[in-house]
Parts: C-alpha cells; structure tokens; sequence
C-alpha cells in the first residue's frame, strides 16, 4: 500500500515528476556519455591497433603509448635490423604526424602494411600514385563529407589529394606514403614505430624478448600490452574529468531530489499530519519519502539512459571522426547508484522534517 | 475504559504559558457515546488531542484501556493511535491522491494489518455506510456526506477501542449531519463502539448517550439525554 501512496504522489505532480525525472536524467546522460565516448574512442583506438595486424610495437625511448611522442632515428636501418631477427615475418616502420585536433596522419610502407594484415578494403578510389595522395577512412570521409579527388586542406600548409576513401579499423584514419610524409614534416628517415609481425604467435615473448636485448632502452610492447594500455584507465585526464563529471552529477540529484521532496513536505504537510494521526511512525513517514525520491532516482535513470541514445545520434553528426561513442549498458547500474545516492541524501533532509513535523500542527495546516 | 484524574495541559509556546486543562476529571465506559461540547477555547480540542495520543499531557492521570497516557514516550503514543484510537475529523482529512479504498487500506497498511483480509463484518459496515459503490473514487470526487463516511469506515477498520470525532459534522448539510450522526450512533449500538465526539452543535450532542460541558479548562457541567443510550428516536439536527 505504501508504493501506492508514493506511486500516487508522484503522479499528483506530473510536471514537477516529469521535469525532477528530467534533471536527473540530464546528469545520468552526462555520465552516460563522457564513459561511452571515452570507452568509444578508445575501443575505437585500440581496433585500430589490431587492425595492423603486428604482434609487437617499437617505440622510442621514453615514449608514450596513446600518443605518438617522439621518433626514431634512422628508421630504415632500424627496421631492415629488426627484419633480420630470427622469427620476424614482416617489420615496418611508420611516422605518425600530428596535425592539431588530436589528429595525425600515418606514413605507411602500403606493399609492408599490406603484407602485414592484407591491406586496405577500398570503398572508393585506389592506392597512392602521387607524393601528395591520401587515403582516408569512411568514418573521416562521412564528416567532412570528402570523395575521392577532391582536394583536402588539413591545415598544415599542403595540399593534400585524396586518392581512396577505405575501411576504418586499421592503424589510423589518414593514411600517406611514408616517405613523402617523412619529407614534407623534415624527418627524413624518421619513424615513430616499428610494427612486428612474427612466424607463430607462439614466438611472441621469445621475439620480443630478443627485440629488447637488441634495443635495449626502446619501449617494446606486444600487441596484448599495448591494447592493455589503451585504456581510460592509463588516462588521468580522461580519468578524472569522468570522476569530475560523476561527482557533479550527484550534486545536481542531490539537489534536484532536495528542492522536489522539500517543496512536496510543504505542500504535503496536512496529508502527513493525517499520516501521523493514523499511527504512522517517524519511521513509515521517512520511508514513504526516501521511496518517493528512490522512485524519482529510477525513473530518471531510466529516463537518462533512453536520453543517451538521442545524444549518441546528435552527437554523431557533431563530434569529430576520431571521437566514437558507443552505449555502455555495465555503467547503467553504476549512474542508477550514482542517482539513488543523490537522491536518498537529497531526500534525508525533508524526510525528516516531515517525520518530526507535529501531527496536531500539520492536521491544522490549510 | 477511559479514566481521566485531575489533567492539565500547558502550553509553553510564548513567554506567557497557556493552561489549555486545567484539571479535568472525566470517565467514559466502554460502548458508551460521549458529546463534549463547549465554546472555543474551553479545552475540548486540548483534550480530544490528549486522548488521541496526538500531544501528551502535561500532568494528571490519563488511562485508556488501562494504559497510562502520561507516562507514554512518543513512539508510544504513535502506537496508541494505531491500535486504540481512530480519528473522525471536521475536514474529514482523507489523503487526496488516494481512492476511498486506499484511504481505508492505508490505515490498515500502518496498523500492520494490510495482509488480512477485510473481515465480515467490516464490509456490512461498509455496506451499511452506502459507499460500497464510491469505493474506487477519489475524495474530490466524492461529496462531504461521502468523504465523511469513508473516513468513519477508515476510523474503525483496525477496530480502535476508542473513536474520536472531533466536529464530524461542521462542514455537513443538515441531511448529511443527521446521516453521519446517525451512522455514529448505530456503530456504537452495533459495535458497542466506544466514541467521544467533540461537539458545538447541542442537537448533534443530543445523539450521544451523555453530554460533557467544558469551560475554561475544566468539566462544567454533565447532563444524560432522556432517552436511553441505543434509542433511535433521538432529535433530528436543524430540525
């Protein structure tokens, strides 16, 4: 009987309802999609990494792993050493060249890359013929609404062609030759990474292992490391702008449900007192109260969790190609714990004022 | 069952206290039906409150059921008023977003008494209060005379040993006045449902077995009607 009384206050109010569900909804959505956009990107990030097909990374001393910092020397010596270490199939190298925005354009060996994970799906135009060609995945291409043959001005001073529109999912989503990109940035013989494939994946740790021996303070990862630290969780920016995000959306519940159940207490103070004066204890009014801003905190959870899905349509006309979000349904109890603990702190207070509330006071209240 | 020695109430409000009883001394018996009546002011309400367990006394002996009401805490009296008491009020105070129906099974749900089912007699009573038919409407759209049955109904469903009505016809026509009245009386004929009703009007007092007068604080006067306690033909209100 109780969740009826709750279930019929809460529709007593319908807009008040609604518009508490909403606010709550707002920062369940928030949570929703900082985590889907950062598990996006980096999924998205770590699907490229696959899409290589290497077993194992070289890296430059002292590099970082999510960004392409730094490059090595020397690269063609580098790789043909590299090529020459027992087990090793294919060994090539790739400059990543940032272009502002979080973006980067990768210089690629195509006949290596090619003999490295089959190379690319073309959905339109073909491989590089000229210094100036770029290929660029569909997801690119879709947002800035490019086809093959149109000119591309990516802001860093050249004039780019692109030659083929392909299948995302592999190492990046702008693609040049390697050595006209090492010529045009002033990084002649430069690679930011060497890609390894071996003979039998078996040969892993043994290659890799050898590799490290040969370059001693390189950075050498498998491809199961490095997919490893392609994660939220190796970001403390991305980590902490989410906690940031969180915390603030158990301020805006906690106040939402606060000003709601406060205003309801007030508004309700005759129907407590008949409460009272019926032997409800402190105990049964309190709870009619924590169960009414429970309610809320579900509905707008539930209702957050649908409003993801229209600003993850929104969002995909709006965020740049590099951004990917996608649903996160293992968060959907976390944002419904976030809202409940929102909402049962912001209902504490005018519970118990209404479970203190003087039933003779309340019953003479018009 | 009610036994009342030398209560006071004092109020400690503002800088000036108000003796709201100044010693009242009252006895009702069990099944009777008991008219307080009085002007504003004199303490009637004081004492129906006490007796609800809705505030404690201040000092004096107060016993119903032989339960000392002044040496009750809060929680208590919370229980008193579940168990013992059930409250008829002027407004007739049913929760608005609740049906007739919900508004009786919520007294039941506070009582603990939601998982049985309601018992025989209760739904003759029903019956008797003609509200069987209004059972799933909600208070604005039920009439006063109706609003009032189904707080009586809501009154008694956990069979209190005490029934207070405070006013229960000061917002009512004179038809429905005599209708609620009349319920009244017979649920204390038919229940030997002790009831204490407090009153201005002295025709609906005259329903009751017995009349208290109260003035100042304090039982004024006690009078017995002529007729006895179950008689039917009593005088009809505004008539």
């Amino acid at each position: 009987m109780i969740y009826r009384l709750v279930w019929e206050n809460l529709k007593h109010r319908p807009v008040r309802t609604l518009l508490s569900a909403i606010f709550i909804g707002v920062q369940v959505t928030l949570i929703l999609t900082i985590v889907g956009l950062s598990d996006g990107t980096f999924g998205e990030m770590q699907e490229r990494s696959r899409g290589t097909g290497a077993d194992i990374v070289i890296r430059p001393p002292n590099s970082t792993v999510i960004q392409f910092t730094g490059n090595m020397m020397h690269g063609k010596e580098l790789v043909a050493k590299v090529r020459q270490q027992p087990h090793v199939k294919i060994a090539t190298g790739v400059l990543v060249q940032g272009i502002g925005n979080f973006q980067s354009i990768s210089g690629i060996d195509l006949a290596d890359f090619k003999a490295m994970n089959g190379g690319f799906t073309y959905i339109e135009g073909g491989p590089f013929q000229h210094p100036n060609d770029l290929m660029i995945d569909a997801n690119f291409a879709r947002f800035r609404k490019l086809h093959v043959g149109e000119p591309l001005d990516l802001g860093n001073g050249f004039n780019w062609n692109i030659c083929a529109v392909v299948e995302p999912g592999k190492l990046s989503q702008l693609f040049a030759q390697l050595q006209p990109l090492q010529e045009m940035y002033s990084a002649t013989n430069q690679v930011s990474a060497v890609y390894v494939q071996v003979d039998d994946p078996a040969n892993i740790p043994a290659v890799k292992d050898q590799l490290q021996k040969l370059l001693d303070d390189y950075v050498i990862l498998t491809m199961q490391q490095l997919l490893d630290m392609i994660s939220v969780d190796n970001v403390p920016l991305v980590k902490g702008f989410t906690n940031v995000v969180i915390g603030i959306s158990l301020v805006v519940g906690f106040l939402v449900v606060l000003l709601t159940m406060y205003t309801a207490v007030l508004e309700r103070t005759r129907e407590i007192g008949i409460l009272k004066a019926l032997g409800a204890s402190p105990g049964y009014v309190l709870g009619v109260l924590l169960r009414e801003a429970v309610l809320l905190a579900v509905i707008g959870t539930v209702a957050g969790i649908a409003m993801t899905y229209g600003s993850k349509w929104l969002l995909h006309f709006v965020l740049p190609p590099m951004l990917t979000e996608i649903a996160v349904p293992r968060w959907w109890p976390i944002a419904l714990a976030i809202s409940l603990v929102g909402g049962v702190l912001g209902a504490i207070y005018p519970g118990v004022k209404a479970a203190r509330q003087d039933a003779i006071e309340a019953l003479s209240y018009d | 069952m009610i036994e009342i020695h030398g209560l006071t109430k004092v109020y400690e409000t503002g800088e000036v206290p108000v003796h709201a009883l100044r010693g009242v001394d009252l006895r009702v018996a069990k099944g009777e039906f008991v008219a307080v009546v009085g002007p504003s002011g004199s303490g009637k309400s004081t004492l129906f409150h006490i007796l609800g367990g809705l505030t404690p006394p201040t000092s004096g002996g107060v016993f119903i059921n032989g339960r000392d009401l002044l040496r009750m805490s809060d929680l208590e009296r919370t229980e008193l008023r579940k168990t013992h008491v059930g409250f008829v009020f002027q407004k007739y105070n049913l929760l608005p977003t609740l049906t007739a129906e919900e508004n009786i099974e919520i007294a039941r749900d506070i009582a603990g008494r939601s998982s049985q089912p309601l018992d025989k007699d209760f739904q003759e009573i029903l019956q008797h209060l003609h509200i069987t038919g209004r059972m799933h409407h909600k208070p604005r759209a039920l009439s006063g005379g109706e609003q009032q049955r189904v707080a009586i109904a809501r009154a008694i469903v956990n069979r209190p040993a005490l029934l207070l009505a405070d006013e229960p016809t000061g917002n009512l026509d004179t038809e429905n006045s005599e209708a609620v009245l009349t319920i009244l009386r017979d649920l204390n004929a038919r229940l030997n449902q002790t009831i204490l009703m407090i009153t201005h009007n002295p025709e609906a007092a005259a329903y009751a077995h017995r009349t208290v007068r109260m003035r100042d604080g304090r039982i004024v006067d006690e009078s017995l009607p002529g007729a006895s306690p179950h008689d039917t033909n009593r005088p009809k209100i505004g008539g």
